[in-house]
C-alpha cells in the first residue's frame, strides 16, 4: 500500500477531459463576454436617470367663479372655507381618489406667533377640505431652512396635519429627482419626487418680509419644492423666481395673510415684527395673488421685477382690480 | 418549567439582554423628535468612574451622578455585579466573545484563567485618577460607558444609517468618524484572542468596581470538600477569576456561570460556610501602582504648558451654547458624544486635536456641517455632568428684554470671497437666513460699476458683532461651499472673559 507521503495525481479520463475543458472553455467565454458587455470608452458611467417635467396641476378654467377672493375674519377655518368655496368650491380642484399635494411655507424653526411659517390653522382647514372632496391621500411637505423636523414641529404644522388627518412628507436627501423648469436661470434642478407624485398641487404660502427679493410669498414659496444648493438662486432671484412660477402651475394658491411679518424677514423672529392682518387670499392666478399681496408690505408692482416677468410670460395677471374679485367678512 | 429555566445565568442573561436593549432605545431616542422628558443619560448618571473622577476636577457631583451611589453602595454590598448585568459595553463584548470562539473546553479553561496583565487596568485608573486629582478629567478617553456611547454616537448609528437609514433625517457625518469606529471595531475583535479583553484589562471602570468590591458581603465561594478539581467552573467565566481556586473576588463579575456549569454543586454565591475556600487578594503591586499614578501626574503639567484651548481661545474651538469656561469645561467634559447625538443639524463634532491633546473627542461645531439652531438648547439638557449646562431657549436667546442672548462665537466676512463684495454679484443668503432679531447681518446698498462700464444696485454685508450670536447658519448656508465667505470665530464667547475683542458689548 502506498505510504501518505506518496499521492500520485490519477489519470484521467477522455470524459473527464472534455469536461474540464468545457468548464474552462465556458470561464473564459464569461470573461470575454464580460469585457465586450462592459467595454467603455468613458470612465464614468453615464447616468440614465429620467428628467421630470411638472405636470399643469391645475384644472379647467371656468368663468363662472371669482378669480380672486379675499377674506377677512377672525376664524382662520371659517376664512379658509370661505375663499375656496368663493372661487369655485373644492370639488372644482379635487376629484376624488386623488393624490394632493400641500406645499405650506415651513421652512423656519419658528412659533406660529412669530409669522415666518404659514398658519398651521389654515393648513388644517385645507386638509380637511381635501379629505371632504375625498382625496385618495393629502400630503404636506416643504424643503425647510432650518432643521426640518423642528420646522413642522415648532412651527405647529405637523401637529394640525395629524389632526386634520393629512400626512407630513418630508423629503430626505434620496427624495429628490432631476426636474426640468426649462427657465432662463433654473434649468435642471433637484425636486422633491412628491412633486411628480402627486395628482394635485396647491401652494399655501404665508405674507413676509424679504431683503433681496422684497417679498417672499405665493410666488417665491416654490422654492420649497428645490433640494441641491438652492442658495445660489439669490444672485439671479427675480429671474429664478418668475422661472419657478412659469414652471410649477399649483391647482390653486391660498395665500395666508393672518399674521404678516413686515421687518426682519423671512425669519422674523420678534413679534413686534408682525401685524395681525385676518386674511386669507385665494385664485388660480397666482401672479394674481402676488400683487394682491403686495398691499401688506405696503409694496407697488413697480418695486418687484419678477411679477412683470412673470405677467409678460404669461403665467398670470398682475393687475388683479381687473379679474373678478369676491371681497367678504366671516 | 419556569424554576427550571430561571437560573441565575439566565436571570442575569435576562438583565443584560434589558440593560442592552435599553442603552441602545435611550441612545436612540437622543433626539429632537423623540427625547421628550426622558433621561437619555441614564447610564452616564449611574457610572461611579463619571461621578468619581468629575468630583475629583469639579468638587462638585452634578445632578443626576448621583444615582451612580446606586451602583457604588450595591457593589460594596454584592460585588462587582454591573459589568456583566448592567454595562452595555461588558455585554457588547461578552456576546463578541461568545460569538467569535468556538473553543473545545481545554482551550476555554485556558483562556479564563487568569491572567497578571489584568492588573493593568487598576494602573490606568491610577493614572487617570492622578489626572483628576490635579484637574483633567480624561477617564473618559476608556471609560466604558462614555466609551460605548461615544462609539454608538459617532460610528455605530450613523453607519447603520448608511445601510438601512431610519435614524436619522440627514446621514450624520462625523469629524474623525472611521478613528473611532476601527478604535471600537478594534476592541470588540480583541475578544477573538482573549474574551472580555477590554473589561479584564482595560476598562478602569472595571478596576474602580473591582476595588470597590475588594471585600463584599455576599460573593462566589466554592465548597473544597465538594470540588474534585474538574475546572469546568472557568469553563465560561466571564471574569477571569480563577473560580476553581482561590477566587479573585475583585476580578468577579457575578456572571454566575461556574455555579451552573458545577457538576457537584460545590460553588454558591452569598455567605461562606466552614468548607469554602479562602479568597484571593486584590493582585495589584504598589510599586506598579505608585508609578503608574505619576506618569499620570507629569503628564498634567506638560499637557497644561502647551498651546491648547485651555492656555489660549482658539479660533475653531466653538464649544456648544451653554458649555462652561474652558477650563471648567475641560474638567467636566466625559467625552461621551450626547450632544453630539442630539444635535439637530449635527453641527457638534469630537475635535482631534483642535483643543488640544487634553480636549480631544470632546464638542465643537464645525459650521460646514451644520449650524447651531437659534431655538434648540438640547446639548445642554443631555449633558451628563454639566459641560454644558441646561439653558432654556429664553436664556440662551436673551428674551426678557434687555439680557444678553448666549453668544458661542462671532461670524467675520472673508471679502475676498464674498460674492458682493469680491464680484460684485448679488446674494445676501446670510442676511436672509440670519436669525436673530434685528439681524446681525445688515447690508448696504451701493451702486457698483460693472466691468462693461454699467451700473449696478448692489446690497453688500456686514455683521454687526453686538448682535452676532455665532450660530454659523450663514457660514452653513453662503453658496461658497467649501470655505465659506463668512465664517464664525470663537471670539467674543459668553464664556470666556479672555476671549473678547469689544470694549462695550
Amino acid at each position: 500500500m502506498a505510504s501518505n507521503h506518496d499521492k500520485r495525481e490519477p489519470g484521467i479520463t477522455r470524459r473527464d477531459f472534455l469536461l474540464k475543458a468545457a468548464a474552462t472553455g465556458g470561464l473564459a467565454a464569461a470573461a470575454g463576454g464580460w469585457g465586450y458587455v462592459f467595454y467603455s470608452k468613458e470612465p464614468v458611467r453615464r447616468s440614465d436617470a429620467k428628467i421630470f417635467t411638472f405636470r399643469d396641476y391645475r384644472t379647467e378654467i371656468s368663468a363662472v367663479y371669482p378669480q380672486l377672493a379675499v377674506v377677512h375674519g377672525r376664524n382662520a377655518e371659517k376664512m379658509v372655507f370661505a375663499a375656496i368655496e368663493k372661487i369655485g368650491g373644492i370639488s372644482r380642484f379635487i376629484k376624488p381618489g386623488e393624490k394632493v399635494l400641500i406645499k405650506p411655507n415651513a421652512a423656519w424653526d419658528r412659533q406660529p406667533e412669530q409669522a415666518a411659517n404659514t398658519n398651521p390653522a389654515v393648513v388644517a382647514a385645507v386638509i380637511k377640505l381635501c379629505l371632504e372632496a375625498r382625496a385618495a391621500e393629502v400630503w404636506v411637505t416643504d424643503v425647510s431652512v432650518n432643521d426640518p423636523y423642528r420646522c413642522f414641529v415648532r412651527s405647529g404644522i405637523e401637529d394640525a396635519v395629524k389632526r386634520a388627518g393629512g400626512s407630513i412628507r418630508i423629503a430626505t436627501e434620496n427624495d429628490f429627482v432631476d426636474t426640468d423648469f426649462k427657465g432662463e436661470s433654473l434649468g435642471i434642478w433637484p425636486v422633491s419626487r412628491f412633486y411628480h407624485q402627486a395628482d394635485k398641487l396647491i401652494n399655501l404660502p404665508v405674507v413676509k418680509h424679504h431683503s433681496l427679493s422684497k417679498c417672499t410669498m405665493a410666488m417665491k414659496n416654490l422654492y420649497g419644492s428645490l433640494g441641491g444648493q438652492r442658495n445660489r438662486l439669490h444672485q439671479d432671484i427675480n429671474t429664478s423666481i418668475a422661472d419657478l412660477a412659469s414652471a410649477i402651475r399649483p391647482t390653486f394658491t391660498l395665500m395666508d395673510a393672518t399674521r404678516v411679518l413686515r421687518r426682519n424677514g423671512p425669519t422674523g423672529g420678534n413679534l413686534s415684527d408682525v401685524t395681525i392682518e385676518d386674511t386669507v387670499v385665494a385664485a388660480v392666478d397666482i401672479v394674481a395673488v402676488e400683487s394682491y399681496g403686495l398691499r401688506f408690505l405696503d409694496l407697488k408692482i413697480e418695486d418687484i421685477p419678477f411679477i412683470p416677468m412673470a405677467e409678460k410670460r404669461g403665467t398670470g395677471i398682475s393687475d388683479w382690480r381687473s379679474l373678478n374679485v369676491a371681497e367678504l367678512n366671516v | 418549567m419556569i424554576g427550571k429555566f430561571l437560573t441565575l445565568r439566565n436571570i442575569r442573561r435576562i438583565y443584560a439582554v434589558f440593560f442592552l436593549l435599553l442603552f441602545v432605545l435611550l441612545l436612540w431616542i437622543t433626539s429632537f423628535r423623540r427625547l421628550k422628558g426622558y433621561d437619555t443619560r441614564l447610564f452616564l448618571e449611574i457610572d461611579p468612574l463619571a461621578a468619581a473622577a468629575s468630583f475629583l476636577t469639579s468638587w462638585t457631583v452634578y445632578k443626576g451622578l448621583i444615582l451612580s451611589l446606586v451602583i457604588i453602595i450595591g457593589t460594596l454590598f454584592l460585588g462587582r455585579f454591573f459589568c456583566s448585568w448592567i454595562c452595555p459595553m461588558g455585554i457588547v463584548n461578552q456576546i463578541a466573545g461568545t460569538v467569535f470562539n468556538k473553543l473545545r473546553a481545554v482551550d476555554a479553561i485556558q483562556l479564563n484563567a487568569y491572567r497578571t496583565f489584568y492588573r493593568l487596568k487598576y494602573y490606568l485608573l491610577a493614572a487617570f485618577v492622578a489626572l483628576a486629582a490635579l484637574g483633567s478629567l480624561q477617564t473618559g478617553l476608556l471609560d466604558p460607558i462614555s466609551f460605548i456611547t461615544r462609539s454608538f454616537t459617532i460610528s455605530v448609528f450613523p453607519a447603520l444609517n448608511h445601510i438601512r437609514g431610519g435614524i436619522y433625517f440627514k446621514q450624520p457625518l462625523f469629524h474623525g468618524g472611521t478613528l473611532l469606529g476601527l478604535i471600537f471595531l478594534g476592541v470588540i475583535f480583541a475578544n477573538r484572542f482573549l474574551p472580555r479583553f477590554w473589561c479584564r484589562a482595560l476598562c478602569p471602570l472595571g478596576a474602580l468596581l473591582g476595588i470597590l468590591s475588594f471585600r463584599p458581603l455576599l460573593r462566589i465561594w466554592r465548597d473544597v470538600d465538594r470540588c474534585t478539581d474538574c475546572k469546568k467552573c472557568l469553563g465560561n467565566c466571564h471574569g477571569g477569576c480563577d473560580p476553581h481556586a482561590a477566587l479573585r473576588v475583585t476580578e468577579c463579575h457575578l456572571c454566575m456561570n461556574c455555579i451552573e456549569d458545577c457538576p457537584e454543586d460545590a460553588i454558591h454565591y452569598g455567605l461562606p460556610d466552614t468548607a469554602s475556600s479562602a479568597h484571593m487578594p486584590l493582585d495589584i503591586s504598589r510599586r506598579r501602582l505608585i508609578e503608574c499614578a505619576l506618569v499620570g501626574a507629569v503628564s498634567f503639567p506638560v499637557m497644561r504648558s502647551t498651546i491648547t484651548s485651555q492656555t489660549s481661545p482658539r479660533y475653531n474651538v466653538i464649544r456648544p451654547p451653554g458649555a462652561v469656561a474652558e477650563d471648567d469645561f475641560l474638567r467636566r467634559c466625559l467625552k461621551c458624544g450626547e450632544c453630539m447625538k442630539v444635535c439637530p443639524t449635527n453641527a457638534i463634532q469630537p475635535a482631534l486635536l483642535d483643543a488640544g491633546f487634553e480636549g480631544i473627542w470632546t464638542p465643537i461645531l464645525i459650521n460646514s456641517i451644520g449650524y447651531c439652531e437659534y431655538n434648540c438648547v438640547l446639548c445642554g439638557r443631555v449633558c451628563p455632568t454639566g459641560a454644558i449646562t441646561s439653558l432654556t431657549v429664553e436664556k440662551k436667546l436673551g428674551k426678557p428684554a434687555k439680557q444678553q442672548p448666549v453668544k458661542i462665537g462671532t461670524a467675520f466676512y472673508d471679502r475676498g470671497r464674498c460674492l458682493p463684495w469680491a464680484m460684485h454679484i448679488d446674494c445676501i443668503v446670510c442676511e436672509e437666513v440670519c436669525p436673530t432679531s434685528p439681524k446681525a447681518i445688515w447690508f448696504e446698498t451701493v451702486a457698483m460699476q460693472m466691468r462693461d462700464g454699467s451700473t449696478k444696485m448692489l446690497k453688500r454685508p456686514y455683521i454687526d458683532a453686538k448682535l452676532c450670536v455665532g450660530c454659523g447658519i450663514c457660514e452653513n448656508k453662503c453658496p461658497i461651499r467649501d470655505r465659506a465667505a463668512v465664517r464664525v470665530t470663537s471670539i467674543g464667547e459668553t464664556r470666556s472673559k479672555m476671549n473678547q475683542m469689544i470694549l462695550k458689548p
